[in-house]
Formats: structure tokens, sequence, C-alpha cells
């Protein structure tokens, strides 16, 4: 017989010695051609989308991969594709009349106007996704395969297939059949899994300091809005007449819900209030750890402005602590993209209530 | 808006390739992947539990075999006890009756022989009577021929005669 129950260390141990490896390259190098560190620009810098994507900054030679441009021009309506290496080194040169903004977060703007031009450049964040949906489909694809190719009576997976077996199942069962409920969990099943396992794999990604990963996706509104605003669609769209009639006709004393509407407009105020919460939850929880960890790097490059003395004790303060940050980032990168999938589910389920009384 | 981090603020193109990347990702993982291992998993559930109740049919099927196969021995036992029994039994009843037999075999031989000895004595005794009758006769032949000679001498002679004939004979 095959063992079932899979041990996740040696895989967990093998992320972390990767991240130990890579810890320090990349995140460090943009300071290093300045004199002065500003820590709010690297840290920022970081975590922002970018039209390139920065590797490593050597002998004061920025090392990027340029990225596609798409932008709509506003004099003709054209689309325009080009690659962001035309804006030059230091981006900041002019290219069929657009250039980058730093003033303006760094965005693409047309000359002689002051709105921005329709943008569908790939970013960083963009390749960022698309990598980590290639994961994602190699990774599932996979799996899928092995159960294709055998039958019920041959066993469970053992090894890689099996832990994810674990983590589906886990996912499935646990969190969306036990919130949702067995009748209609299945709607929403293909949903919230691939929400679960693109924000794992995304926020695990994100971790990872130099090129296949370390754009900060999850940490990016944007991104955490979209997903908001999908669960918002599914729970609304979806709610059945007992969810409507509890929201504007709660079973409360009927003189807080007329003549004066309290109830409805607190629950009408609580449909928007879920989602957002949603957003922001995993956004700022996405954000502030790679925060903390990008400032705890700078900490190395302050201390060793002032001399190298301070600098070597305190950076090697510095490594213990963003040791520390990593391992729980990876603990935090699991369970965000766990609790945005539990309480979507959880909402959801709450928008199918079954008539009680 | 724009004095706030870019990350504060939705960008559309990227929501734009985002919501394009998870609408692929979601219609291949939705259609390929996830039902095929969760029905994998459903079916290799419902295979085990077919299989637990094969087990228990089997099991149950197993005891009452053992069951009956512990029936069928005592019943051939108790069989072999009897047949055993009753072949003693025949073998006795063999035997006595060969006994039987042949006391009866015998009593007729030793009938047969008696008859026989009887026969046999008969005719030795008619033998015997036919010779005392014949030395009768004769000693009547020989007493009559001296009583026609002297009255004392006669039995004298008859007394020899039977003496003589006695010891002849």
């Amino acid at each position: 017989m095959r063992k079932t129950f899979v041990n996740p260390r040696p895989y967990l141990a093998m992320l972390l010695l990767g991240l130990l490896t890579l810890a320090g390259t990349s995140r460090v190098a943009a300071a290093e051609d300045k004199e002065m560190v500003d820590v709010k620009e690297v840290v920022l810098g970081h975590m922002s989308d970018a039209y390139d994507w920065h590797i490593t900054t050597w002998g004061g030679h920025h090392i990027s991969i340029p990225l596609p441009v798409i932008v709509r021009s506003q004099k003709d309506g054209a689309w325009h594709m080009f690659s962001s290496a035309r804006f030059g080194h230091h981006s900041d040169e002019v290219y069929e009349g657009f250039y980058i903004d730093p003033n303006r977060q760094g965005k693409v703007y047309e000359q002689g106007f002051d709105e921005r031009p329709w943008d569908l450049s790939i970013t960083k964040d963009v390749v960022q996704i698309w990598i980590n949906i290639l994961i994602l489909l190699a990774v599932f694809l996979g799996c899928a395969r092995w159960y294709k190719k055998r039958k019920p009576q041959d066993g469970a997976p053992g090894g890689f297939v099996g832990m994810m077996e674990v983590l589906v199942l886990a996912i499935n069962d646990d969190v969306i059949k036990a919130s949702i409920g067995e009748k209609h969990y299945r709607r929403y099943a293909p949903y919230l899994l691939t929400v679960f396992f693109f924000l794992l794999v995304t926020n695990l990604m994100g971790l990872v300091p130099i090129f296949p990963g370390g754009a900060n996706v999850t940490g990016n509104i944007t991104i955490t809005f979209l997903f908001a605003t999908i669960t918002f669609l599914f729970i609304n769209v979806f709610g059945n007449r007992e969810y409507w009639k509890e929201i504007f006709w709660p079973d409360v004393p009927v003189w807080m819900k007329c003549p004066a509407p309290i109830m409805p407009v607190i629950e009408l105020f609580g449909i928007f209030t879920k989602p957002f919460a949603l957003m922001v939850r995993l956004f700022a929880n996405m954000l502030a750890g790679h925060a903390i960890i990008l400032s705890l790097t700078c900490i190395i490059f302050i201390t060793f402005q002032v001399n190298a003395l301070v600098g070597t004790s305190l950076s090697a303060v510095s490594f213990v602590m963003i040791l520390f940050m990593d391992l729980l980032e990876l603990l935090v990168a699991f369970i965000q993209a766990y609790v945005f999938t539990m309480l979507s589910a959880v909402f959801i389920g709450m928008s199918l209530p079954e008539h009680h009384k | 808006m724009q004095n706030m981090p870019s990350i504060l603020t939705p960008d559309f193109g990227l929501l734009f390739w985002m919501l394009l990347a998870f609408l692929v990702v979601l219609f291949v993982l939705a259609k390929f992947a996830f039902p095929a291992i969760t029905s994998a998993v459903e079916e290799r559930k419902k295979f085990i539990d077919e299989s637990l109740k094969n087990a228990r049919e089997a099991n149950e099927k197993l005891a009452g075999i053992e069951a009956q196969s512990a029936a069928l021995l005592k019943e051939a036992r108790e069989q072999q006890a009897q047949i055993l029994k009753e072949a003693k039994q025949t073998g006795d009843n063999i035997i006595a009756e060969a006994r039987a037999k042949a006391q009866a075999e015998g009593a007729k031989d030793l009938a047969a022989a008696k008859k026989q000895i009887a026969v046999e004595k008969e005719n030795a005794l008619r033998e015997i009577r036919n010779q005392v009758a014949e030395l009768s006769l004769q000693i009547a032949e020989k007493v009559v021929r001296a009583n026609l000679g002297e009255d004392k001498e006669q039995q004298a002679y008859i007394e020899r005669l039977l003496a003589g004939e006695g010891t002849q004979s």
C-alpha cells in the first residue's frame, strides 16, 4: 500500500533554502548607487508596479528586463506598442510622445495631455501574474494527468501530487463545502479553489527576491480589488430571496425598519463593507510583510553609512530579523490566501440562507 | 490620488490583465484540473467504501463457510462413528451367524456321524445276531444231534459247544 499522508516538510525546507540563498541579493541592489539611502523610495519602489523588471544594479548600471508598453494615443486614438527600453537607460527619455512621469507614480503619460492615456502595458506585475499562472497550470494539469492515467483502485498519490490532493481537499471540503453547504457549494468551488491557489502561489512568489518572483502583486490594491469585486458579484448575483429579505426587511422590531429604515441601511452598508474588508485585509497584510522585510534590509545600508563596526553588528541583527520575517511571511502567505478564501466562502454561504422558521 | 503610492491606486491596465489572466486560469483549472482531482478522490472514496463493504461481506461469508464446514465435519464424524458402529455390528452379526452356521453344520455332521454309527452299530448287531442265530442254529443242531445220544452227555456237550463256539467265534 502507498502512504497517503504527505510530509510537507521537505517542500517547505526547499522553499526556505531558496529564499535564504537569494535573500539580500537584489533587494539591496537599488540602494547601492546612491550616497544616502532613501528608505521610502527603496521600499515603495520595490513594491510598486513598473514598466521594466529591475534585476540588479552593477557598477551604476541598471540591469533590468524591458517589458512591452502598450498605450493608446489621445491624439489620434492609435495604439502604440514598444519596449520600455525606449524610455532610455534612466527611463527619462520621450518616445513617440510618451514619457514616464516620476512625479506621478512613475506612470506613462503623453506629451501635451494631462490625462493618463489608455495603458495596457505588460508591466512587471502582469508578467509576474502570468508566471504564477503558468506555475498553477503546470502544477494542476500535472496533477490532473496523474489522476487521468489511473483508476481509483490504483491507490492514492504520494509525493507532490499527494500534497496537492491534501491541499485541494482541505480547501474544497473543510472550507468551501463547510461554509457554503452541501447543496450549493459545487457552483462556487472552482472559483474559490482557483482564488486560493492563485493567491497562495502569488503570495509565495512575492517572497522570492529575484526574477521569476519578487513582484508585489497581492500587495497591490488593484489585484485585491478585483478579487473582492468578483466575490461581491458572486454573493449578490446568486444570493437568494431570503438573503435580500434579511437586508431590506430583517427580523427586527418594526420601528427599526419603518418609517426610518435604520436596519436596512446598515445591512445595505454591510453588503459593501464585507468585500471591502476582504480587499483591504489581503492588501494590507501582504504590503506590510513586504515593507517590513525591505525596511529591515535597508537597515544594513543605513547602518553601514554610520561606520563599519555599527554596520556589521546591526547587520547581523537585521539578518536574523529578516530571516524571522521571511519565515513569518511564509506563514502569512498561506494564512492570507486561506482567510480570503474562507471569508469569501462564508459570505457566499451567508447569501444562501435556508428559510428558517 | 497621484501623490499616493501607486500600489494604493487601482490601475486599469493591471486590472484588465489580471482579469484576463484570472479568467484563463479559472477556465482551465475549473474545466481540467479541479474536477479531475475531486472526482478522482470521490471515486476512490466510493471504491474504498465498496471494498470495505465487500470485505465485510466476504468475512461474513467466510465465517458462515467456517461454521458450515465445522458442522459438516461434525456430521461427518458422527456418520463415521455410526458407520464404524454399524460395521462392528455387521461384523459381529457375521461372526455370530458364521458361528451358528458352523454349529449347525457341526451338529448336522455329528448327527450324520451318529446316524452312520447307529447304522454301523445296527449292522454290526445284525451281523452279530445273525451269527448268534447261526451259532444257535448250529448249536441247536448239534444239541439236537447229541440229544439223540445221552442226557448228561448232551448237557455237557452243549456247554462245551457253547464255550467252544464262544472262543471259536
